[in-house]
């Protein structure tokens, strides 16, 4: 099962520039290894996440297999008002993991 | 941690046996890789990306250790000068490397809520290698970035 984690600044001021921190734990298979009977191990890895403010989408990223396991991505967003962020990863079979954190402005 | 302190009840012919297996699994890995690299793959993954368009070095700075002990896991920062305004901003940033088994490393979408054109992540590295950003700007311009990292544990298999 994978857990994700995001850490934004606590206290922000309208027009600031904030960096938006994201882990998730996922071993992003890469498709290239191979088992101890020398079989390929099928890629399974996260291919896409997108982050919502308050509800429109403000930064996607599509991932490749050289992402390294447990993805993690910082970013940045302008703080304009108080809200909800939302942040979806897919995975190849097509599950998603989803993680909100609430942003205050002051 | 060692194989013989995960398995302690094995004999050491067959701790021997399972590690010449072991190595031939990775010689194995290795040669997959090997066959896999195309010269110019990452030129074309680029070039689709940004629709055939000419890119100009500027703007773009990757910034990773110079020496990555473990290809596994390399920290990048990929930065785009950029007002990000709505009228002049960064609409995606591509990166891929020259040397690994595939070239693709992830494409980045900004809008000009993000307030600065920079992102941050954790890449796998198979071996010492460039690694190249793209990014395209609002008003259809592409600028170029490369970085070479040093592997000296490589990401790949294994």
């Amino acid at each position: 099962m994978s857990t994700a984690r995001v850490r934004l600044p606590a206290s922000v001021k309208k027009g600031d520039v904030v960096e938006i921190k994201t882990l998730v734990t996922h071993t992003m298979e890469s498709g290239q290894r191979r088992d101890a009977q020398n079989n390929v191990i099928p890629r399974k890895i996260l291919n896409k996440f997108v982050c919502s403010y308050n509800g429109k989408e403000v930064f996607k990223a599509e991932l490749a297999p050289a992402i390294s396991a447990n993805p993690y991505l910082a970013f940045f967003i302008t703080a304009t008002e108080s809200g909800t962020l939302e942040f979806v990863w897919t995975d190849d079979d097509g599950s998603t993991i989803k993680e909100a954190a609430k942003l205050t402005v002051a | 941690m060692s194989l013989a302190t995960k398995l302690p009840a094995l004999s050491r012919r067959r701790l021997l046996a399972g590690a010449a297996g072991l190595a031939g699994g990775l010689i194995a890995v290795r040669d997959v890789s090997a066959q896999a690299v195309q010269p110019g793959a990452h030129q074309q993954v680029l070039d689709k990306a940004v629709g055939g368009k000419k890119a100009q070095p500027g703007k773009v700075r990757i910034r990773m250790p110079e020496i990555a002990e473990n290809g596994n896991t390399v920290p990048m920062t990929v930065t785009v000068e950029s007002p990000m305004s709505a009228a002049d901003h960064v609409k995606a940033v591509h990166v891929v490397t020259d040397n690994n088994p595939r070239p693709e490393v992830a494409s980045f979408h900004f809008t000009p809520a993000n307030g600065k054109a920079e992102v941050s992540t954790r890449i796998r590295l198979s071996q010492t290698m460039n690694v190249l950003a793209y990014a395209e700007m609002s008003d259809g311009s592409v600028w170029s970035a490369r970085s070479e990292a040093k592997v000296t544990i490589g990401g790949c298999g294994g």
